[in-house]
């Protein structure tokens, strides 16, 4: 077994609205700031042990689908490093 | 025949549905999560407010709970299942209704009364109203606005499966009643069968006549005829 360090980003799908971007795209405007757009995105860094990476995705991958992305809303990447 | 209402950490319009329902002559019951459905639920309410704080997305912990499998079992046995504000995002969630609600247009909590237009009234939650009539629900929410993919929601509008609809007092659907930025102003729809309802506004806030309206009574009186 190794240990890996899985990364996960979830963001919404191309077309659905963020408001929380659109106000934020706002704020550093208001600031001086001259930028074409703005996108979030939820990141979340999972620490795990598997027998190799690819068990690791898989695991993660369960993990995404299941909970941590909503499929109406988002799209979603993962990345899996060894540590 | 017991109605049970379903508390999570954090549901805060649990009491509220109870009074509500007790009014309307149900036997109702406070159910906390972790004990279960009573053995003689006969129908289920998923109340509002902010079950887990809203962590990751509205209604995303509770509606993996484990008294979700048995609210899924039991809706899949026929009982009636309605889920409120926080309750209806936890419905989307947990995949008994179609869609999501998410972060309102306006990235604030909305708390104000909308009107609503009856779409369909050959539903256990709407037979109390007529098609095309326009009441007035109170929303309180942040996440409200509904998402969904053009060709789902097309086939929910086909298939009848939409109950409100935010509209003007006129009835109007229109961009400026849609206080949320749903898409096509959906406000509450149809599971896949239609003992099964989600809504954003709160009927149980508009049935006793101390708070100023009854008009939310026929919603809830759905749970005798669903």
């Amino acid at each position: 077994m190794s240990e890996y360090t899985a990364t996960v980003t979830v963001r919404l799908k191309q077309g659905v609205l963020d408001p929380e971007a659109e106000t934020t795209q706002r704020a550093l405007e208001r600031l001086g700031f001259e930028l074409g757009d703005l996108r979030s995105a939820d990141q979340f860094e999972i620490d795990l042990e598997a027998a190799n990476a690819d068990g690791a995705t898989e695991r993660v991958t369960e993990m995404t689908e299941r909970l941590l992305a909503n499929p109406t809303l988002h799209d979603y990447d993962i990345t899996v490093e060894e540590q | 025949m017991t109605v049970a209402v379903v508390q999570f950490g954090g549901s805060n319009c649990d009491r509220d549905t109870v009074q509500a329902l007790e009014t309307l002559g149900f036997d109702a019951e406070l159910t906390w999560h972790a004990d279960g459905l009573p053995a003689d639920t006969s129908g289920i309410v998923l109340p509002g407010g902010f079950s887990y704080g809203d962590y990751l997305r509205a209604g995303a912990m509770a509606a993996r709970s484990p008294i979700m499998d048995e609210v899924r079992e039991a809706a899949g046995r026929g009982t009636p299942v309605l889920g409120i504000c926080n309750g209806a995002q936890i419905g989307c969630e947990a995949s008994l209704t179609p869609g999501a609600f998410t972060i309102n247009r306006s990235a604030r909590f909305q708390c104000e009364h909308v009107y609503l237009r009856v779409e369909n009234d050959a539903t256990p939650w709407t037979a109390n109203y007529d098609e095309g009539a326009v009441v007035e629900f109170p929303i309180a929410h942040g996440e409200g606005r509904f998402e969904i993919g053009d060709d789902e929601l097309a086939g929910l509008e086909a298939d009848d499966r939409i109950l409100f609809k935010y509209c003007d007092e006129n009835g109007e659907i229109t961009e400026a009643a849609n206080p949320n930025g749903s898409k096509h102003n959906v406000a509450g729809v149809l599971g896949e069968a239609e003992h099964i309802a989600v809504m954003m506004p709160h009927p149980e806030r508009v049935s006793l006549p101390e708070l100023g309206s009854t008009a939310g009574r026929g919603v809830l009186r759905g749970f005798a005829q669903a």
